[in-house]
């Protein structure tokens, strides 16, 4: 299992340097719209994934290293909603995601360290208050 | 105007690498692989709060983490492949990334989902909550980046 995470997250990465969006200010002109560029990176992903997620369950019974096939999580309350704007709040100030955060760092961009300790204090906040939340 | 002014084929072939990423994961495995749960499940080695005792953080923090490692693997490979030999530098100041940063993880892990998680895995699964959070960042992104370049931030 770690190993086909490994692989699956190497060619994750490897699209991500080679579709420049490992860089905060290609995203930023996506933002600005002055290079629509990262709608063709989600479009294309989509796609494969969609395809992937629709088809392969269908072609094999299980995954092929065994277990079962998971499906996307999905919950609708005002969380979804409040969070998702707070997180486009924090992309439109850095240009960064999660993801392009980390994969960075294999491109020399040790700047992202400041934007992966800032990602980590902020789920690190979420994790405590929603705690906190959920015994009272 | 145009367009794509860098060209577009990286973009989509960028695209397809990586939901061929996010596919093998699930061919293989069965799990599906969004980005932002690995900031959480990672704090699961050590917070003890109830939040991070969760099984869905623990069981999964791991595969997680290695997800998070091929990233940086995969990103050296082209670096190493197609790179010109430099590194990729950054220019945006660090206290924005810090503190842009802050918000991506807190808004991300209450959302329960970024760009890939909400992004990639969601629509491709064709969920509507999905839809509604990738409207919603894409709209508060595009506000925070226009009003700050006409403020005057990088």
């Amino acid at each position: 299992m770690l190993k086909s995470a490994l692989g699956g997250g190497a060619l994750f990465g490897f699209g991500l340097a080679l579709s420049t969006m490992i860089q905060p200010h290609v995203v930023l002109s996506f933002l600005r719209f002055q290079d629509m560029g990262l709608m063709l990176v989600l479009g294309g992903a989509v796609v494969v994934t969609f395809l992937v997620y629709r088809f392969v369950p269908k072609l094999l019974r299980r995954p092929v290293l065994g277990g079962a096939f998971g499906m996307h999580d999905s919950v609708m309350d005002r969380s979804t909603i409040i969070g998702a704007a707070i997180f486009g709040i924090g992309w439109g100030i850095t240009g960064v995601c999660p993801g392009p955060a980390i994969a960075g760092l294999g491109a020399g961009s040790w700047e992202l360290l400041y934007a992966i300790g800032g990602i980590a204090l902020g789920a690190l906040l979420q994790g405590l208050t929603a705690a906190r939340e959920a015994r009272n | 105007m145009t367009l794509f002014p860098q060209g577009w084929t990286h973009y989509l072939v960028g695209g397809l690498t990586i939901g061929l990423g996010v596919g093998v994961l699930f061919a293989l495995t069965g799990l599906i692989g969004g980005m932002s749960s690995v900031y959480s499940s990672t704090w699961s080695y050590v917070v003890r709060s109830p939040y991070f005792r969760q099984p869905r953080l623990v069981k999964s923090r791991a595969w997680r983490l290695a997800y998070a490692t091929g990233l940086v693997v995969g990103a050296f490979a082209w670096w190493t492949a197609f790179g010109d030999g430099m590194r990729v530098a950054v220019s945006i100041p660090p206290w924005q990334l810090a503190l842009g940063g802050v918000l991506v993880g807190y808004g991300a892990r209450l959302s329960r989902g970024c760009t890939s998680g909400h992004g990639i895995c969601g629509l491709a699964s064709l969920k509507l909550p999905s839809l509604l959070a990738v409207l919603t960042f894409m709209a508060t992104a595009f506000i925070t980046a226009n009003l700050l370049a006409r403020i005057g931030g990088s």
